[in-house]
């Protein structure tokens, strides 16, 4: 959520019953502004929460001018204080894709996971267990990683390209109406496109390089309109069409 | 020429900007200035042709009548003028001037645009046929042509079209422009100069007809989506200047892609538009009942009536107290939720009501109140039918019709365990849900063992109707309604919690040295409660206890021996089973009494199974204790010291570290006893039959001879 609609974007989102408790709120108002002015964003993307044991994090996300370029995700404690998280890369992925359960909440907590590798000693092969340590920070990274890329979506339209490759927003993006908004294919996955190259040549000369660069929602696995990776779902509010898209935990409005 | 002219010129176009910035809003045609905003205009974007377009388009008008006199004459010293006025401010100070210009520019542009439209400005249709980029048309012409004029009176001819993004701080700068357009536009150049300087008499005619030859080039209708470069401009330039959006000819293209999206929605339609009945307006529909008191006889005499039984809980306080755990429903839902509630206890004989939770759906959400009707007003239960029950007895009875009698299968279900009455154990509390509130509201069934037991050993997303099937393995007795319902009772027995000393037992009726399903299963508050600290709740589990009783693994809450006869049913305790039937002794299963302290709760990996947290760090004085399970992720549990209260909000799935795996299908059963009748052998082959005739012939061959000797031996007798 934007900071700057932060509150409204919170009173629509509170129909999955996770919300924020006044001081928070007024704390996390206060601080991303002040994160916006340090680190020189565009954007401060309020990113979410994630719950431990101990304690949450609060985690927000800073964009540049390109829309599209990696983005800076900070992490906090107490909404006041944040620091910043470094990029997720493919090895801390693949190492805490072993760490199973809650978050514990404290950062420097450390798991402790034992892989048995093999071991050449000479002409014998044994394994010995190794105990292998994961700081629960790389353990966030790469989770919040893995979020974005399966579940940010971005409304068609929303975006543009230019030519000279920077993403902007749309300025004239009036929003999409209620018929449109109910289909999955209105909705792209706001990351860098992955299956786009592997459509036909029929497909994309449909489609306009301007708008849709990024992969569409329609295409995602499960397809099954039971089990459906994305769930579009009208939430019947009077004043303001909302539809809600949850994804296990991550919901979207669209208003 | 110009210097003569020129302070004149430049007061002639002050007073004429003031002009035409006091009429524009009627987009009259005054006479605005064609000023400065060529220099003014290039301050921004410098893309090439488009942006040359835009700013030509928010170029002040210029007066179509000048356009037309001899560009060589009035129009040069005029447009001359400004220039140089640019011109020689172009390193020192660009900015007072320029934003003063700009703003004086703003205004006129509008007539410009409206007014060079229609009059189809210079008319060159040659260059204009030559000129690469269309686009700019008309009013690049126009500009262009006395831009011309203005280079002319500059710099000696021929030169190119002027600069249409100056730039005056780079004079430089200006130069490749002209260079570019120069190439862009040569021939229309020659053609703008020669009969610039000619005769006023030849160009009015000739401004005509190229005019009317611009303009019909522009209405010409593109053959493969029917639109006509003209209505397409005049649509885009009426909507940027409606909307006025900021660094417009950044995302100009934009809004040309939506004002040709535009064309395509508004069809005209001649049937009259229905009212849409869109879903929104239908749900509101429903919200508004909800607000409305509904007529009232005796006005006084029901409120004081509400008042004084007030079976509706505070649920709006219970917000607040939630909210500062960061947990809850919005205002405005909360509230609704209150109504919908209100509305529950006017139309049912309810005792006590409470606003239990919601349960997230794929396609809508369970707004669910736990209720607890008055005493000997319950309502009728249906009967429902065991399906277990029924499947069992179809596979255990045999089919005798058929003449052979098949063999007998010893299968026999299990019992089904009766579920409990209503009032006790699982059954305590009666549910109501709704998808919205303004909904009707919906009663659960009452919860069967079996369906417990079974859910617990699937997981399914709700879908939000209640008649939705559950398809899962093991198959699951009922639908989204008994599934529900079967959570719901799960939950509670979870995470229903309270502080220490809240509740008590009842008075103490007896021995309680059996532990008799009657057990310690009524709880009623302690008056003398008086509050526990904030800090104590907080720090430690032991002052919280669960008060709802623990489910078995049975899926009761108190045991049920399935090996008793019914006749038997009441008494429990550890009897020996001494029936033949059932040669298994079934353990008697025991769960954790009530009002156990949470922190005799079990782990799940060494994760605690409560979170205990303070509201607020930063105002310890007025935080309350908030209790989140981590067992059963989105039940939560606040107290204040005095006050508490349990609240769910989740999905209903209980949490497991691994992903969800559907049980294995049990072995196969050895359902029929084998013997030789009934077990599968091989025919015989050909060779076994020959050998087994053989055989069974020299048999009779044997006996044959037995019998022809003995034949024999009677013929010799005879003999």
């Amino acid at each position: 959520m934007d900071a700057d609609s932060l509150l409204l974007s919170l009173e629509l989102a509170s129909g999955s019953g996770q919300g924020l408790s006044p001081d928070r709120r007024a704390s996390l108002l206060t601080s991303l502004m002040l994160v916006k002015r340090d680190y020189r964003y565009d954007r401060v993307l309020f990113w979410g929460r994630i719950l431990g044991l101990v304690a949450d994090y609060y985690i927000a996300q800073g964009l540049s001018e390109d829309q599209l370029a990696q983005r800076k995700t900070l992490y906090s404690l107490n909404c006041t204080e944040w620091s910043l998280l470094p990029p997720a890369t493919e090895e801390m992925v693949a190492q805490s894709s072993v760490v199973k359960g809650r978050f514990m909440g404290d950062p420097s907590y450390e798991y402790e996971h034992t892989e048995l590798q093999k071991v050449n000693e000479g002409d014998k092969v044994f394994e010995e267990e190794i105990v292998v340590q994961i700081k629960e920070e790389t353990r966030l990274v790469s989770v919040i990683d893995q979020i974005d890329k399966a579940v940010a979506i971005i409304p068609r339209g929303a975006l543009f390209k230019t030519p000279f490759g920077p993403t902007h927003v749309n300025r004239t993006f009036e929003g999409l109406s209620l018929s449109e908004a109910k289909k999955l294919s209105s909705y792209f996955h706001f990351r860098e496109p992955v299956e786009l190259k592997n459509k036909t040549l029929l497909e994309k000369a449909d489609l306009d390089p301007s708008l849709d660069f990024m992969d569409s929602l329609e295409h995602d696995i499960p397809k099954d309109e039971e089990t459906g990776a994305q769930r579009v779902k009208p939430k019947d509010t009077v004043s303001v069409k909302v539809l809600e898209l949850h994804s296990s935990g991550m919901n979207w409005i669209v208003k | 020429m110009e210097d003569s002219t020129s302070p004149k010129q430049e007061k002639e176009n002050q007073e004429k900007l003031g002009e035409a910035r006091r009429s524009w809003e009627g987009k009259t045609a005054a006479s605005p200035q064609y000023s400065e905003p060529e220099s003014s205009e290039p301050l921004e974007a410098k893309q090439g042709p488009e942006t040359g377009r835009q700013s030509r388009s928010s170029r002040p008008w210029s007066p179509q009548s000048r356009a037309r006199t001899p560009l060589g004459g009035p129009a040069g010293p005029e447009t001359s003028s400004p220039a140089p006025l640019s011109r020689r401010e172009p390193s020192s100070t660009p900015s007072p001037p320029a934003p003063a210009r700009q703003d004086l520019a703003a205004p006129p542009q509008s007539h410009r645009t409206t007014s060079v439209i229609p009059e189809a400005g210079t008319p060159y249709p040659d260059p204009l046929e030559q000129s690469s980029d269309k686009r700019e048309s008309v009013p690049l012409h126009t500009s262009q042509s006395e831009r011309n004029t203005f280079q002319q009176s500059q710099q000696p001819k021929p030169h190119p079209c002027g600069p249409r993004d100056v730039s005056y701080n780079n004079a430089k700068q200006k130069e490749l422009r002209f260079d570019v357009f120069q190439e862009a536009d040569s021939n229309s150049d020659c053609d703008l100069q020669l009969p610039a300087p000619g005769g006023s008499e030849g160009a009015p005619s000739m401004l005509e007809t190229a005019i009317q030859n611009a303009k019909a080039y522009l209405l010409k209708t593109s053959s493969k989506s029917g639109f006509n470069l003209y209505d397409h401009l005049s649509n885009m330039l009426t909507k940027i200047l409606n909307e006025r959006p900021e660094n417009a000819v950044d995302i100009f293209e934009n809004i040309s892609q939506d004002v040709k999206m535009a064309h395509f929605s508004k069809k005209f339609d001649a049937l009259h538009n229905e009212n849409e009945m869109l879903p929104t307006y239908e749900i509101a529909e429903k919200q508004k009942a909800l607000f409305l008191q509904g007529h009232l006889e005796g006005v006084d005499q029901e409120l004081e009536d509400e008042i004084a039984e007030n079976a509706l809980p505070n649920v709006m306080e219970s917000a607040f107290y939630f909210e500062q755990a960061g947990v809850g429903l919005g205002t405005d839902e909360t509230y609704r939720i209150f109504l919908a509630l209100k509305q529950l206890t006017d139309t049912h004989p309810i005792q006590r009501c409470r606003f239990w939770g919601k349960i997230l759906g794929l396609e809508m959400n369970y707004i669910v109140a736990e209720v607890e009707f008055r005493e000997g007003e319950d309502e009728e239960e249906v009967e429902e039918e065991d399906v277990a029950e029924e499947r069992d007895n179809g596979e255990s009875e045999a089919d005798e019709d058929e003449e052979d009698e098949l063999p007998k299968s010893f299968y026999k279900a299990p019992q089904a365990i009766p579920k409990e009455e209503s009032r006790t154990g699982a059954n305590k509390y009666v549910y109501f849900v709704c998808n919205e509130p303004g909904r009707p509201w919906v009663k659960l069934p009452p919860v069967i063992p079996a369906q417990i037991v079974i859910a617990r050993k699937i997981k399914k997303f709700f879908t939000g109707r209640l008649d939705a099937p559950v398809i899962s393995y093991p198959p699951f007795p009922g639908n989204e309604s008994n599934y529900l319902r079967a959570q719901i009772a799960r939950i509670s027995a979870g995470t229903h919690v309270s502080p220490l000393g809240f509740y008590q037992f009842g008075e103490e009726e007896g021995e309680e040295e059996e532990e008799v399903e009657g057990g310690q299963n009524s709880f009623e508050e302690n008056p003398d409660f008086e509050g526990i600290q904030v800090i104590d709740l907080v720090e430690s589990l032991s002052n919280w206890v669960h008060h709802v009783q623990h489910i078995l693994s049975q899926g009761r809450c108190n045991w049920f021996n399935s090996i008793q006869k019914n006749e038997e049913e009441e008494e429990e305790g550890e009897e020996e089973d001494e029936e033949k039937e059932e040669p298994d002794y079934i353990e008697q299963e025991v769960g954790p009494p009530l009002l156990t302290p949470i922190s005799e709760d079990l782990e799940i990996q060494n994760i605690p199974p409560w979170t205990t947290r303070l509201s607020s760090n930063l105002i310890p004085q007025y935080a309350i204790a908030v209790l989140q399970s981590n067992l059963w992720p989105g039940a939560y549990a606040f107290s204040n010291g005095k006050k508490f209260e349990n609240f769910y909000i989740g999905w209903g799935h209980k949490y497991s570290p691994d992903n969800y795996t559907p049980p294995v299908p049990p072995p196969v059963y050895q359902e029929y006893p084998s013997g030789p009748e009934i077990t599968e052998m091989d025919d015989p082959s050909v060779e076994e039959e020959q050998a087994f005739r053989a055989a069974q012939e020299a048999v009779l061959l044997a006996a044959e001879n037995e019998e022809s000797e003995e034949d024999e031996d009677e013929e010799d007798d005879y003999d």
